[in-house]
């Protein structure tokens, strides 16, 4: 395969959206961990906010998988890759993280789920260009990053593709078919994450259709399999690192098993299947803002303590 | 008509260097041309139809002209989410190839015929269909569809054979002059009207459909319409969503309801039995006496 073809290493990726441009690049830094707590901070309070104005479900989705938006958007994707969210009903997450980074006007997060708004419950067709595709509907999401990580090949494209699947839609059988598809083709410009909350529709997933062994399953299939806490920017970019020294043989295509809790530091929702269904009262959404702001407060802390 | 198609994508790839043709590991003896002219851009993406079709929405997403082929039976109803959400829905101009429509795949039975694929197609947003009748009509299809903004679906089957020829492939285009009947059809299996004795076929005016959703009718085919007062439309589909409902909407639309207005369609598979193409056209009514007798009482009647 040419050079030219090679998932570049991304150790040494600049973290180019962390504060003010003009910064000379930075990898792994007290001064970075602190921002990308300070941006998920506000793209979850953003979120927050349009599920409340909106009286709308699927906020323990978007809870699961923040950290790792945020994490891909700040600190590894760069302007010429792509994201396919293929659990579209986390779709609140990413108009919050695209607004956050002005890919988006940040005005139009308030027509969120409202008549005649671009910005429905799920990601729209051809509307929002940070969106390529209009996902939701499951098992879509990775043979479509596929098809856009071979075009990037084909065309020796220096481009590469996230994919951020839910583990639920593991059970849909052309999620498989594009694996052993990108592990044939060895598309090692494309990275898939899997939101690994263990909850899906009206189960845990262990219980609906199991998974386990995941890890060894992906590994069968061909995948390098790195495993992280969703949760943890740490962990996260330990795997991003992992990744990276995986795929400088262009081998083998990754796969980031991502542990999540659904409904992710907010007590009531916390690990509920509820969480992905049921709206926020006045009550629930003050607690949920003041368990926010505590957990915020505590991990800056922590992170301060720790540089 | 696939050696006939191959050989046009084989011209077509020399002429466009951003042409990706996939299939669904089928195409043996016919698309290994293709292959060799493709090179790297020829992927054969395996027995997945559903990855296949989404590959290719991932793939014109990122700027590609992607021809998709595939058996109609499993290229058109397999994938029909990801053609209608990723393709349809996102206005991808992705060329979705079917080869055996109708009976096609003949004596292999029902698993492999594809009598619903036009109707499930013409539903979908933003979808032209392409509906060859002879050989001849492929390089002017492909090319076509290759200047097609729009996802396309063609229709693949045994070419027919025009004794006296056709006019260029069109959406529209009148294959013979006729007396007292106006027939209507799409594919191949039109040609079955010149199986009937000749003093019936002098009475037959004979159009094909060549694109769906069906544009404006000719002038003087409404004219005729008029003026003869009976329709026959002919189409190796079930007449759910086939040509004669599409047809009828049209025709009552523009005000045109000719006296007589018959649908001669396939059936299935009414005696539980299976054969070649032509004998399950022949059990529908599409071939033989029955077709025969069907167009002598419209004409004499």
């Amino acid at each position: 395969m040419p050079a030219a073809l090679a998932f570049r290493a991304c150790g040494d990726v600049k973290i180019s959206r962390l504060g003010d441009e003009d910064q000379p690049p930075v990898t792994d830094t007290p001064a970075a961990r602190l921002q990308l707590l300070e941006r998920v901070y506000s793209v979850k309070k953003r979120f927050l906010a349009m599920y409340k104005q909106a009286h709308a479900g699927h906020i323990g989705s978007s809870l699961s998988c923040a950290e790792i938006l945020v994490f891909l958007q700040h600190a590894w994707m760069r302007d010429e890759d792509s994201l396919v969210l293929s659990k579209g009903h986390a779709a609140a997450a990413l108009y919050a993280l695209l607004a956050d980074v002005n890919a988006i006007d940040a005005r139009t997060l308030d027509s969120y789920y409202g008549e005649g708004t671009h910005l429905p419950a799920l990601p729209p067709v051809n509307t929002i260009d940070a969106i390529p595709f209009a996902t939701g509907s499951l098992g879509h999401g990775l043979p479509l990053s596929a098809g856009m990580a071979l075009g990037a090949m084909l065309d020796r494209r220096d481009r590469r593709l996230f994919c951020l699947t839910s583990d639920g839609e593991l059970d849909e059988g052309s999620t498989w078919e594009a694996a052993l598809f990108i592990a044939h083709r060895k598309l090692t410009n494309l990275v898939w994450l899997i939101d690994r909350n263990r909850i899906q529709g009206i189960g845990a997933t262990e219980e609906v259709l199991a998974l386990e062994p995941l890890d060894a399953k992906l590994q069968a299939f061909g995948f390098h399999v790195v495993t992280a806490d969703g949760h943890d920017f740490a962990s996260l970019l330990a795997a991003r690192d992992a990744c990276a020294l995986s795929l400088q043989d262009r081998q083998r295509p990754v796969v980031i098993i991502a542990d999540t809790v659904k409904g992710h530091g907010i007590r009531h929702m916390q690990d509920t299947v509820a969480s992905h269904y049921l709206p926020m009262d006045d009550a629930q959404y003050a607690q949920a803002l003041d368990e926010l702001s505590s957990a915020h407060a505590a991990a800056l802390a922590r992170c301060r303590d720790a540089g | 008509m696939r050696d006939e198609f191959a050989r046009a994508m084989v011209a077509l790839v020399g002429k466009r260097s951003d042409l990706v043709f996939i299939t669904a590991d089928v195409g043996y003896m016919a698309v290994e041309g293709i292959a060799e002219a493709c090179g790297e851009r020829f992927i054969n993406v395996g027995i997945a139809e559903q990855n296949m079709v989404s590959v290719a929405a991932g793939l014109a997403r990122e700027g590609h002209r992607v021809w998709v082929y595939g058996m109609a039976p499993f290229l058109a109803f397999r994938p029909y989410e990801q053609i209608r959400t990723d393709v349809c829905l996102h206005r991808l101009p992705v060329k979705l190839v079917g080869n055996g429509g109708g009976y096609g795949y003949g004596i292999m039975g029902p698993t492999h015929h594809a009598l619903e694929d036009v109707g499930a197609m013409r539903v979908l947003p933003n979808l032209r269909l392409y509906l060859p009748l002879t050989g001849e009509d492929l390089p002017r299809v492909v090319e076509m569809m290759a200047d097609d903004p729009l996802p396309n679906y063609l229709r693949l089957n045994a070419a027919a054979s025009i004794p006296d020829g056709t006019p260029p492939f069109a959406p529209w285009r009148k294959i013979k002059p006729g007396r007292s009947c106006v027939v209507m059809g799409m594919g191949p299996v039109l040609a079955n009207l010149y199986d009937v004795d000749r003093a019936l076929l002098d009475e037959l005016e004979i159009w094909n459909v060549g694109v769906l959703p069906l544009e404006d009718l000719p002038p003087d085919l409404l004219a005729s319409i008029r003026q003869k007062q009976r329709v026959v439309i002919v189409e190796e589909h079930y007449r759910a969503c086939g040509l004669a409902e599409a047809l009828s909407y049209v025709l009552l639309a523009q005000g045109v309801c000719p006296a007589s207005f018959t649908s001669l369609h396939a059936k299935g598979y009414p005696s539980g039995r299976y054969g070649s193409q032509r004998w399950h056209q022949e059990e529908s009514g599409l071939l033989g006496p029955e077709l025969h007798a069907h167009l002598e009482r419209i004409v004499r009647g």
